[in-house]
């Protein structure tokens, strides 16, 4: 009963037969291979497994990837291009905004649509914009700090 | 100074255990108990076997005897604890509790066949709450012990009675210690592969202590201690809950010889807040002595410690720890402690942040409010009368622990400057005047870290490391440590590289693996860089010493008349003539040019033995504001000086000290473990147990001094756990300040909105 799905995944383009029930974070990990992307509840809270799915940032460990079919999806690997950091990805490393580096994926995939939509946001903005995260290890000031640092460096 | 582990980190190539790709992997998960406490009368696993895919169900009848009991490291003589079985035996005892394991080709069929297994329960009354299970009517935990009494362990220092009878005041404060779930975002998980031919296991597992468990896991799955490789390859948080040896790993290294194919396990969310290790969860009765003038003369204690359904690693010294720090920075005439331990049918308490020691600095410094709001003292004055002076260091308490440095004075005026003391009193009044809740906290703690001498530990308390300049001039750095976030890949380079005066690019430190480290006692207790640091310093100058005879020859003088500096070796008085590190080391392994008797190479090891642990310290500030309709705390401004000895990244240390706090933050506002009745766990995922988000945080203003250890090289005393420690106090003492004014001078933990609105109505409303 397997169904036949097309997703673009940072540029490539994807084809496989997945089991409807198969969620997206795992079509990421499994069939592409793409294990950058990591599941720390699978109720949607953790944000761990953040993506871009058309520009928007979803949740992949409660989303099917059936449902992505002929979507184009940006995961952490995506985000550097041609060797060079993305300003996120810059902004955690500068500003220390990473410990264990397991919620880090997911982190910068919602800063980087924070960006998108208000390039330079208020640290409460950007607050605001990572709720939905969680970070057992940084408190958070720092992830706060590295995003300010990524709008300085023009993000968007 | 950057960190060097980020760019896998922050590329998304980074691996952590499940996203190791094994050929022919296959897949475990368990059947978990849904009872707190019920007879097994029968399991079924038939159909579940039948499903397509599935390679093998097994029970704890065919498992048990085969993959030996897990161990607790620190057991207390005179302790009663069952045995503790990989899977459950005819009975469960936490909800949670493994009962089956399946193992299939996919993780989608294992969940499917976990639905296919009948497990026939008698359910029986659990035992919940710890002081109920004291009494005489109260059904077992576990019935054959015939108690719920784990164990018993007293401390005591100077002459109580004379302490008490000397005493203008007496007060009593009876304080809990509620539950706490780690909740690491990685949850935990292991892959284990069987080499049949070198009949060896290779187990990597997300775990603090690789080496622990080679040590521990051989005579339980039954193979050689050097058969058994343990990795922690990219570890996602830690916090203590990974400092164990847990059931899953075991049967996972069992499974894998016994059917010679790789398995994974990944623990779910559920999972973890069930079967993972809980913190805290303590009851103390206090009483203490005082002088009308605020001179704190002795402290009583008396400690309940629901240590949940078995012992895992370190349960008993956990509450152990509580005991030995409750006297806090202070000069103590007497203190008594009694800690009873206490079975339940609960997941197990061991390890978490702090361990014991967020308790202790919990109960001193709530205590030092008290006795200052009793008397109508300064909480400031009262905390200063009873340190002792910068000059009276090493400082031994009443109890015998000796604090080895501190200047805990300077590290709570240093505090008060920061947070602007005068300012922040007079916001206080002006807010007090018109009507608001607004509250100052303050908390000056002393910890210990550095765990520590090998006397006091049950496995050696001594840390591993090696250097190696290899033949190129390039450095590679072992440590037996294993860092999980801390950052020690740049924080040892960082050592290496000042010590060898070579740039820090050229240097790689290797962690995590009993292969390539060959020894180590880990990561927990705040240890690793005082310890493992260390050790890595002694190697070095082993390799300095040893090279300077190479220097010598090269140089046609004696290793007397050889100076090092920068990376450079040079006869004394001629610093033109110098050699540097990238030719002595082509000398030292093509070796066609040694002095007589020098041994090829550049390499040296070393075991650090500490002689004493580490006492770190600090003064936290914290302003809150209490919403007086909802309860609600806001947290307006955090100041914190910390002391954790010499630093060596002062970055590093900032993100510790304030991860640190955002996890007391948690525990004091917002988290708590929460079994009903019956021992269901209603805290079992994100959905129900509140941790911290970036909303939650506030802005800091972060402080150091910087008093050095004696008790290494270095002079680092530690700072993993400092912020976890300073912080659940002095946000405690803050919100019960705000309160103050209404008459509530004590409220128990966590501060929810609720708890307040309810101490706030109890005192007649909000009006």
């Amino acid at each position: 009963m397997n169904i036949s799905v097309k997703i673009r995944v940072n540029g490539v383009l994807y084809e496989a037969e997945v089991e409807p029930r198969l969620l997206l974070a795992y079509f990421l990990r499994e069939t592409c291979g793409l294990t950058g992307t990591h599941v720390g509840c699978e109720t949607s809270v953790c944000g761990a497994c953040t993506v871009l799915v058309d520009g928007q940032a979803v949740k992949s460990c409660t989303m099917f990837a059936v449902q992505a079919d002929g979507a184009e999806v940006t995961t952490v690997e995506g985000l550097t291009s041609n060797g060079e950091m993305h300003p996120v990805q810059e902004g955690f490393w500068e500003c220390h905004g990473l410990q264990c580096g397991y919620c880090t994926p997911g982190m910068m995939l919602t800063a980087v649509q924070l960006l998108e939509r208000n390039g330079s946001p208020s640290r409460d903005e950007i607050r605001h914009a990572l709720d939905g995260n969680l970070c057992r290890c940084t408190g958070y000031t720092h992830i706060i700090d590295a995003v300010e640092y990524a709008a300085k460096k023009g993000a968007a | 100074m950057k960190r060097v582990e980020d760019p896998r980190l922050l590329k998304g190539n980074a691996t952590y255990v499940d996203d190791l790709q094994l050929a022919g992997v296959v897949h475990a998960e368990f059947v978990r108990s849904p009872h707190a406490n019920a007879n097994i009368r029968s399991i079924n696993t038939d159909a579940a076997k039948k499903l397509p895919g599935v390679i093998g169900v097994f029970t704890g009848a065919d498992i048990n005897e085969k993959a030996g009991t897990i161990p607790c490291a620190s057991p207390l003589p005179g302790g009663k604890s069952p045995v503790h079985t990989v899977l459950a035996g005819a009975r469960v005892y936490f909800v949670g509790h493994p009962v089956a394991v399946v193992v299939a080709k996919t993780r989608a069929i294992c969940r499917d066949a976990l639905e296919l297994i009948e497990v026939d329960y008698e359910a029986l009354p659990a035992v919940i709450d710890p002081e109920k299970a004291l009494e005489n009517d109260s059904p077992f935990a576990h019935p054959e012990l015939g108690t719920n009494v784990a164990f018993t362990w007293s401390l005591a220092g100077g002459d109580l009675d004379a302490a008490f009878k000397e005493a203008d005041q007496v007060l009593k404060l009876r304080i809990l210690h509620h539950r706490l779930t780690p909740m690491s975002i990685e949850p935990r998980g292991c892959a284990a592969s069987w080499h049949s031919g070198e009949s060896s296991l290779t187990l990597w597992t997300s775990t603090q202590i690789p080496h622990l468990l080679r040590t521990l896991l051989p005579g339980m799955i039954g193979i050689p201690e050097n058969k058994l490789r343990v990795v922690a390859p990219e570890v996602g948080g830690g916090f203590g809950s990974k400092l164990n040896l847990y059931s899953e790993e075991a049967v996972v290294s069992h499974l894998a010889m016994r059917l010679n194919r790789p398995i994974k396990w990944i623990e779910g969310r559920r999972e973890n807040a069930a079967a993972t290790i809980h913190g805290r969860d303590q009851i103390g009765d206090h009483e203490i002595a005082v002088k009308k003038d605020g001179s704190v003369l002795a402290i009583r204690a008396k400690i309940i410690a629901d240590i949940g359904s078995y012992l895992q690693l370190l349960t008993p010294a956990i509450p152990t720890l509580t005991g030995l720090m409750i006297g806090g920075c202070y000069k103590l005439k007497a203190v008594k402690v009694d800690v009873t331990g206490v079975h339940t049918n609960k997941m197990s308490v061991d390890a978490y942040r702090g361990a014991g020691r967020p308790e202790a600095t919990y109960i001193i410094e709530r205590l030092m409010d008290y006795v200052a709001d009793e008397l109508g003292l300064d909480p400031i004055e009262v905390r200063l009368k009873n340190m002792p002076a910068a000059s009276e260091f090493p400082f031994t308490t009443i109890t015998g622990l000796q604090y080895d440095s501190g200047n805990y004075q300077a590290a709570l005026q240093k505090a008060q400057e920061l947070a602007q003391w005068p300012r922040l009193l007079k916001e206080r009044d002006n807010a007090r005047a018109e009507g608001r809740l607004f509250g100052i906290g303050v908390s000056t703690y002393v910890e210990i870290c550095a765990l520590g001498p090998s006397k006091i530990m049950a496995a050696g308390g001594w840390e591993w490391g090696c250097v190696r300049i290899e033949i190129s001039g390039k450095v590679t750095v072992i440590t037996g440590t294993t860092p999980h976030g801390q950052g020690q890949e740049t924080s040892f380079a960082q050592i290496a590289a000042d010590r060898l005066g070579i740039p820090i690019e050229d240097i790689v430190v290797l962690r995590g693996d009993t292969a390539t480290a060959h020894f180590g006692r880990d990561t927990y207790g705040s240890r690793a860089t005082a310890l493992g640091g260390t050790a890595i310093a002694m190697s070095i100058d082993k390799i300095i010493e040893k090279t300077k005879t190479l220097a010598a020859a090269l140089l046609n003088s004696t290793p007397g008349e050889i100076e090092f500096a920068d990376g450079k070796f040079f006869v004394r008085g001629n610093e033109e003539n110098e050699i540097g590190w990238g030719q002595l080391a082509s000398e030292a392994y093509v070796a066609k040019n040694l002095p007589p008797g020098f041994e090829p190479g550049l390499e040296a090891s070393s075991f650090f033995e500490p002689p004493n642990c580490t006492f770190p310290f600090g003064t936290h500030i914290v302003a809150v504001e209490v919403d007086r309709e909802t309860g609600q705390v806001k947290v307006l401004k955090y100041t914190a000086v910390d002391d954790c000895g010499k630093q060596v990244n002062p970055l590093l240390i900032e993100g510790q000290v304030q991860g640190g706090i955002a996890q007391s933050l948690g525990a004091v506002l917002m988290e708590r473990t929460v079994y009903d009745e019956n021992g269901q766990l209603l805290t079992g995922e994100f959905m129900d147990y509140a941790i911290p988000r970036a909303l939650d945080i506030p802005e800091y203003a972060l402080g150091s001094t910087e008093t050095p250890s004696p008790s290494n090289l270095l002079g680092v005393k530690g700072v993993g756990e400092a912020g976890t420690i300073g912080a659940t106090p002095a946000i405690g003492n803050a919100v019960i300040d705000a309160l103050s004014p209404l008459g509530i001078h004590h409220v128990d933990l966590p501060l929810t909105p609720e708890r307040i609105w309810r101490a706030i109505q109890e005192k007649g409303g909000a009006l």
